[in-house]
This record gives C-alpha cells, sequence and structure tokens, in this order.
C-alpha cells in the first residue's frame, strides 16, 4: 500500500461502511478467499453437473443480488443442505446460513405457490403434521402407503419418487408411551435432562426415544419431555422458512423453560440437535435462542462429556450384531464423526466398523424428490460400498433419514448408538 | 468429564499428523482439527530445505539439504530440531505413505516443474509427478484445458525454456472432452476419468488421449495439469499413456489440490491404522491449567466449552495461512494458549513496501526451546506438558526457502515422539476429577 507511510490516526477502515442494522451477510462474503474447499466438498456438485456447488451458491450469489436486477438462481433448490461446506470452510463463511437465506427468498418471491412442486415441498417439509394425522391410524396408514397404487400415485402427481419404501409408522407413538408409563421414572433436580425427540423417533422409531429414556434414567439423570414442533431442518432445506419460524417459536419457549429448570437439552437424532444449535441463531432473533443452542447436546455426547460413559462400558458384553456405522454430515459438522465407534470399541461383543466419510445422499426430504432420487443413489453409492465390503451385515446411525437410505441401499437393518447402550447399560 | 488421552493433538495438517503418527507408538492419541488441513491448498509436494535462508533473490537453488542444515540461523525449527528429527520425520512420511511417493533413494533435492512453469526444488514428489521432472532430458508436451485456467500449458512451457531445462518442451491448450460446466470442479475431472465416463459414448479416459493425439510431435512425456483421477491416479495415467505411446505425468497445481487432496486421504488412513483418534469440526478456544501444565484443552462447540483432558498436548493449528497465528490491528497472537509471539510494537514494521519484499511477518509464530516448548516473553517455558510444531513456529519463512513439509514433518515428529514418551513414562497423571481454574462448564455434575 503507497498510503501506508502516513495513517490517519483518527480514520478506521470500517468508517466506509454505513450504520447498518439489517442482518447482513457481507462479512461472509467478504471472508471468502476463493480457495474452493467447498465445491471439492459438496457431494451434490461431485454427481450434478448442473450445480454450480456452494461457493457460487453462497459468497458470490450474494455479491450478484448486491445489484437489484438479479434474481437468486434456481440452482439454489439443488441444495440438499447437508452443510458439509461448513465443516470444510477455512474461513468460516456462515456457507449454509447463506444458502438458506437465498432458499428461503427464491421461495418466498419466485417459487409458484400453486405448483405442484411447491404444494409437494410444503407436505414433505411438513412431515409431521401428516405423521401426526397417520399416527392416529397406523395400521391403516402404513397399509394405505404399502399399496403399489398409492406410491404410483406419489409419483405421478406429487413428485415423491416411488422408488422409496414410505416409513412405517409405530403402533404406539413415543409420548403415547411415555404417558402410558407415566412419565420419568427417576426424580432428580441436581441432574436434569430435557428430551427433543423429534418427528422421527416419536412416530417411527419409539425404539430410539425409550433407549434414550432407560440409558440417561440409569445415569440417574430426570429425563423432561416438553411439548415440541418439528426442529425444523427439512423447512430449512426446502426454503419454507416462515414455517420452521413457527415451529422454532413453540421450540425455543418450551426448551427454554426447561433449561430454566436446570435441564439440558438433549436430541438423539443429529439433524436436530443441528438446528437447534446452528441453524436457529443463525436464521432467527428469538428470545433465548442463544441460550438453547448452547445447551443443546446430542444424546451420545452429552454423556462422554458428562458421565465416564467409557468407563461404565468397559466392563459390558453385549450380545449385538457387528454394525457398519455411517457418521452423519450433520453429525460431522458437530464434531461428532468417530465418538459411536470410540464408545463401541469399550463394549465387548460387538464391532463398529466406520464406512467412511461419504454423504449418504438421502439429505432428509432431498432423496424423496423424485427429481433427485437418481443423483441421491450415486451419491450414496460409495456408502453402500463400503456397507457392503464391511464385516458386518446391520447399519448403524443417529440420523433417521440417512438409515432410511443405508437400508434402502443394503437391505440391512438400521440400528441407533442409543439401542446399543441400552442394551449394554440397562439390559445387561 | 471423561474424554481423556494421554496426548493430544490441536492440528490436522501435516505436522499435526506426523506428531499423532509418531506419538501413537508410545501413548493412546487424539487428534483434533477444526475444520479440513490446508493439504488441499498445498501442491503435494514435500520439500524440505530448496533456498538458503535469508538469502535474498539471488540465492542458488540448494542441492543437498542435508548439507545445508548446518547453515540455518539460530532459532530457526531446523536449528531447533537437529537433521536427525528430519531424516525421521521423511522415514515416518515414507512409512505412511508407501509407493505413493518418489525421491526418498537420495538426499538430494529433486527438480520438479510447477504450474507456472517455475523448477522447484524438492524431496519428494508424488509417483505422478515423476515422470515430469527438470533433471530429466526428454522432450515434454505440457496439455492445459480451456476450462481450467490455472494451468496456462504454452506460457509454462516458455517458462520452463526460459529457466535453462535440458530438453525441448511445447505447450497446448485443448477443451476438456464432454460436456462438462466451464467453472467445473477439478474433482469433476478426476472422478470422469476414475470412473472412465462415457463422455458423448467414448470412455473418458480414451476421449481424453485421443483429444491429445494429434498435438504430439514425437514428445516422449506429456503433461497435465494434476486432475489425472483421485481414487485411482496411478490406472489413469497407465490408460492414458497406453494410447499415446509416452509417459504421462501431472503438473501440480494450486487450490484445491488433488495431489494434496489423495495424501490427506493417504495419512488420514495411517492414522486410522495406527489406532489415532480423530475429532474434527469444533475449534480449540481456550485451556485449563493446573499450576504450569495443561490439564485440558477447551474445544468450542457451538458456544458451549468442552474439555479434552490429556497428559500432554502438541500444537500444531498452522501458521497464517493455517489461522494457528492470528492479527488484529494492534497485536499477533497464537489465539489457543495464547503462546507469545515475538513481533514488533509498531504495526508497520511487520512488513516490506515491496509487495514480495522480505516481510517480517512471514517469520511471525511462536518461539520454541530446543524441546519445541513454547517460550514466554521472558524466556520462560509457557506450560511443562505443551509443545508446538509446523507453521505455528517462528523463525523461518517457508515460502522463500521451501520448507513448508520438511519443518511440519521434522517439529512434528520430535514433539510427537517427545510427548509420547512423556506420556508412557506417566511421569504425572491428573486424577480427571478436581478444581477448574480454566473454563467453567454449565452443567458440570461432579
Amino acid at each position: 500500500m503507497s498510503d501506508a507511510e502516513s495513517p490517519d490516526d483518527d480514520f478506521e477502515p470500517v468508517q466506509v461502511f454505513g450504520d447498518e442494522t439489517d442482518m447482513d451477510l457481507r462479512p461472509g462474503s467478504d471472508d471468502c478467499y476463493k480457495c474452493s474447499t467447498c465445491d471439492t466438498n459438496c457431494p451434490v456438485a461431485e454427481v450434478d453437473d448442473e450445480f454450480p456447488g456452494p461457493k457460487f451458491q453462497g459468497p458470490e450469489q450474494w455479491r450478484l443480488k448486491r445489484k437489484e436486477d438479479h434474481d437468486i438462481d434456481d440452482s439454489v433448490m439443488k441444495c440438499s443442505n447437508c452443510m458439509r461446506c461448513d465443516d470444510a470452510c477455512p474461513s468460516n463463511v456462515p456457507l449454509s446460513q447463506m444458502h438458506n437465506t437465498a432458499r428461503g427468498e427464491y421461495v418466498d418471491e419466485q417459487m409458484d405457490k400453486l405448483s405442484v412442486e411447491y404444494l409437494r415441498n410444503r407436505m414433505l417439509s411438513n412431515y409431521r403434521f401428516f405423521a401426526n394425522l397417520g399416527s392416529k391410524v397406523p395400521r391403516l396408514t402404513n397399509f394405505v402407503l404399502g399399496l403399489g397404487v398409492s406410491s404410483w400415485l406419489g409419483e405421478k402427481v406429487m413428485g415423491i419418487s416411488s422408488e422409496r419404501d414410505m416409513p412405517e409408522f409405530a403402533t404406539q407413538t413415543f409420548r403415547e408411551w411415555w404417558d402410558e408409563r407415566g412419565g420419568a421414572q427417576v426424580e432428580n433436580p441436581d441432574k436434569r435432562v430435557a428430551y427433543f425427540h423429534g418427528c422421527y423417533s416419536n412416530y417411527n422409531t419409539p425404539e430410539v426415544g425409550k433407549a434414550m429414556v432407560r440409558v440417561f434414567e440409569e445415569f440417574g439423570y430426570e429425563v423432561m419431555v416438553p411439548p415440541q414442533r418439528c426442529s425444523g431442518t427439512p423447512m430449512f432445506a426446502n426454503g419454507m422458512l416462515d414455517d420452521a419460524r413457527r415451529a422454532a417459536e413453540t421450540n425455543v419457549e418450551e426448551f427454554v423453560a426447561a433449561i430454566g429448570e436446570g435441564a439440558d437439552v438433549i436430541a438423539s437424532c443429529t439433524s436436530c440437535s443441528m438446528s437447534l444449535r446452528q441453524e436457529y441463531p443463525e436464521l432467527f432473533d428469538l428470545h433465548g435462542i442463544d441460550d438453547l443452542a448452547a445447551n443443546t447436546y446430542e444424546s451420545v455426547e452429552y454423556l462422554r462429556i458428562h458421565e465416564d460413559l467409557e468407563g461404565e462400558l468397559e466392563d459390558t458384553e453385549v450380545d449385538f450384531p457387528d454394525v457398519a456405522y455411517h457418521a452423519p454430515c450433520h453429525a460431522r459438522n458437530q464434531g461428532l464423526a468417530g465418538q459411536a465407534v470410540e464408545v463401541t470399541e469399550s463394549i465387548d461383543g460387538v464391532d463398529a466398523h466406520d464406512v467412511g466419510d461419504s454423504c449418504s445422499g438421502i439429505s432428509g426430504t432431498y432423496g424423496w424428490k423424485e427429481e433427485n432420487y437418481d443423483t441421491s443413489m450415486k451419491i450414496g453409492e460409495e456408502m453402500f460400498e463400503h456397507m457392503e465390503a464391511a464385516d458386518a451385515d446391520t447399519g448403524m446411525t443417529e440420523c433417521p433419514t440417512c438409515a432410511m437410505q443405508m437400508e434402502h441401499g443394503t437391505g440391512y437393518e438400521i440400528k441407533h448408538p442409543l439401542e446399543l447402550l441400552e442394551t449394554a447399560l440397562v439390559e445387561a | 468429564m471423561a474424554i481423556r488421552d494421554d496426548v493430544l493433538v490441536v492440528g490436522g495438517g501435516l505436522a499435526g499428523i506426523a506428531a499423532a503418527l509418531a506419538a501413537s507408538d508410545h501413548a493412546d492419541v487424539r487428534l483434533l482439527s477444526h475444520k479440513q488441513s490446508t493439504l488441499r491448498n498445498a501442491s503435494g509436494l514435500i520439500d524440505v530445505l530448496g533456498y538458503p535462508p535469508d538469502a535474498g533473490d539471488e540465492a542458488e537453488p540448494i542441492v543437498d539439504p542435508f548439507d545445508a542444515f548446518g547453515d540455518v540461523p539460530d532459532g530457526h525449527p531446523y536449528e531447533r530440531v537437529g537433521s536427525e528429527a528430519v531424516r525421521e520425520g521423511l522415514a515416518l512420511f515414507d512409512d505412511a505413505v508407501g509407493d505413493a511417493y518418489r525421491g526418498g533413494h537420495t538426499d538430494r533435492n529433486a527438480l520438479v516443474p510447477t504450474h507456472g512453469g517455475t523448477v522447484k526444488p524438492t524431496a519428494r514428489y508424488p509417483k505422478s509427478a515423476a515422470a515430469g521432472l527438470a533433471s530429466d532430458g526428454r522432450d515434454a508436451l505440457l496439455v492445459g484445458f480451456a476450462s481450467l485456467t490455472d494451468f496456462d500449458a504454452p506460457l509454462a512451457a516458455d517458462h520452463l525454456a526460459a529457466a535453462g531445462v535440458p530438453f525441448e518442451t511445447r505447450g497446448v491448450t485443448i477443451p476438456f472432452p464432454g460436456d462438462f460446466r466451464d467453472d467445473a470442479k477439478v474433482t469433476r475431472y478426476a472422478h470422469a476419468l476414475d470412473r472412465n465416463e462415457s463422455l458423448n459414448g467414448t470412455p473418458a479416459r480414451t476421449a481424453l488421449a485421443e483429444a491429445v493425439e494429434p498435438h504430439l510431435d514425437g514428445e516422449a512425456r506429456v503433461g497435465f495439469p494434476a486432475v489425472l483421477g483421485d481414487d485411482d491416479p496411478a490406472g489413469v495415467r497407465a490408460s492414458l499413456a497406453d494410447t499415446l505411446g509416452a509417459d504421462v505425468f501431472e503438473v501440480p497445481m494450486g487450490p484445491p489440490s488433488l495431489p494434496g487432496l489423495r495424501l490427506e486421504d493417504r495419512l488420514y488412513d495411517a492414522l486410522d491404522e495406527a489406532g489415532v483418534r480423530v475429532t474434527t469440526g469444533n475449534p480449540a478456544v481456550d485451556v485449563e491449567t493446573v499450576d504450569d501444565r495443561i490439564r485440558a484443552v477447551v474445544v468450542n462447540r457451538t458456544g458451549q466449552p468442552v474439555p479434552y483432558h490429556a497428559d500432554q498436548v502438541v500444537l500444531a493449528t498452522g501458521g497464517l495461512v493455517g489461522k494457528g497465528i492470528d492479527s488484529d490491528r494492534e497485536s499477533v497472537r497464537e489465539p489457543v494458549f495464547d503462546c507469545h509471539v515475538p513481533h514488533p510494537e509498531d504495526r508497520y514494521d511487520w512488513f516490506e513496501g515491496d509487495a514480495f519484499g522480505d516481510h517480517p511477518f512471514a517469520r511471525f509464530g511462536v518461539d520454541v526451546d530446543r524441546d519445541l516448548r513454547p517460550l514466554a516473553a521472558d524466556g520462560s517455558i509457557e506450560y511443562e506438558n505443551l509443545r508446538a510444531a509446523g507453521s505455528v513456529l517462528g523463525g523461518y519463512d517457508f515460502a522463500a526457502e521451501k520448507s513448508g513439509s520438511g519443518v511440519s514433518l521434522a517439529t512434528g515428529y520430535a514433539a510427537g515422539d517427545a510427548a509420547g514418551r512423556a506420556a508412557a513414562s506417566g511421569a504425572t497423571s491428573d486424577p480427571a476429577a478436581g478444581g477448574t481454574d480454566g473454563a467453567t462448564i454449565h452443567g458440570d455434575t461432579q
């Protein structure tokens, strides 16, 4: 800098900006030094030549938008919200925040609200609403969804891939079970956790929720199960930010109250914990939202931090199948990719084989869409190969939709790490 | 309070990996890394010492780094650890990468052409670059792709000729076969060649060789930008060489670099085989201490401090690019342990006016003793059980002297080996329970 010799003591470079009060992602754009590390990590860009990649979707698109004459590029809907770009970026550029914001704007301002695509996305992202209806008559729902005609109609009319089997509804939801057992069996004002079970553990895999409750009670925790709505993950991915905000309002209010009663918040689904931790404070400005983000944990992570989990497991022996473990992208982004395998190492009688760092490809609602099905299976190919090669015929993962994809691609039964902990600590 | 290991390495680049591998011979090791390492931004070449430190613009490249270590200035990382650590670090590297690298047959530097057409003195190079050495007398054709603007083959060839290489070289630019986006990612080309994808009906490897063939004029070797495969680079080169009837080599490129990505994969596989636990995704931000020892490194997990306990700690967070050294308008800092970083008081003494001048900031970093323990401003040891390795160290300008990888391997090996031995000898052990005088942790239920 030629003028560097005579700095004016009163001048600060930041003075060239006005006093912006709106949330502005400019600092994120400015931090991007175009190394393209995010692009080499994007599972969609790797297999889809139509997708320009996260560097364009985030910082570059943000710059283009500074001029009023640029719309959001419709390719933003092809981003699966796996958030690997966040984890990759050496400069902490808030890529997924930029993508979520752009997608929200695209849906709000450019998407036809009467189109089948919009309705379908809205339906997929509000899975809980339909799950709630379906779970009232689970056997009938499972029967109807299992009919060939239903999936044919789903694809023809709604664009939901007929290749996929609809998830089965449990005959008793987790919350019904919770009420039936009379709620918490352990009372302890000093050790409380509030369980964010999310939709899937409630409606589809209550055994995961039950395992969480039993394992935490084994460690002497009082479990609370506050009223709650969807974490918002499928809504972010579909740009339905208004729906997500409404759900977040309920969740923040209920769980901040639980935190006030001394509880930490526990999620068993890594996309739920990701959402509460990262996307909530990035996208919404609600009272208490930062407290919720700071006090939310993934279930196994919490026990590792606050209990001597590996010590407790040291002398346990289980009758449990060996598992091919896949770390969901949203676990990876929280720094939890290695923990399930590490914890399993302490237990005798079971081996966990990590199937590597590829993405499963389903990314929640993404792989359910008829137009994404092939891409989704292409992304998942590496994981399927590694699962087949691993010395195990059962899968393990924390994420419900990764589990669907793993089962879909290999036919394996898929377990949650909490189920293994329950076997080792509660049933043994 | 249960996450604990004998040795904790903070940083997932070359120095951190070397430290973790060396320590794993003696103790249980965990490697913590915030983001993906800068290996993927690097050429994939392993430089030990290409030019004498502080020699200025006119310096001649070094023929044998081991003859030059005696001349490095006091405080330079090589002076701190000695040449034996360089040998051990290189041996550890050779062991980890197996047959993917060349150059271990001699102490002397190899001369590898770069994508700018310069010639770089380096100690180890990927097998994919082996047929491209500048000391090889065979004529070479360089091939660039119109959509990969980082490599201008005719310009690189002219540069090489101007540098006086002992062979004839030409460059041509061709379109990459198939209908890729103009801004297709380097990984896109690599994967198409890996999988031998059909490009308009022709397998990718065949299509590429056929596109090059008309330009070949009897040259014995053909150089491409380093995008020839990610999982199966050897297979891709062999297919191309077969069709072309010439040796095929890669020219190392800037970021994102396939040779760097491949090296990263290989080194992380080696960590896995050594039983090192790897935890990525969250930054180390703070430290809990007891007396003059580190008890735990505190990782910031979206606002929540999570302690990782260890008996011995290695700091390998990188330099200015890797963000192991940070600065603002007032000062230069090492942000995790707040180790002292010597630097002039006045910000205007941190750099030279000339863009390519001899900038003091290039040498900023942590000052260490001969056991690689960071030193405070008064010369005392910062923490008894902390050692530092790699570009977080000060006292050398790796870009000017071409010593980045060598320093990372030598100091990584030395720090990891010492940490592993110290942990194994059980000099101390901290009962995990007890008071913390570092961060207090919400919900701590001891």
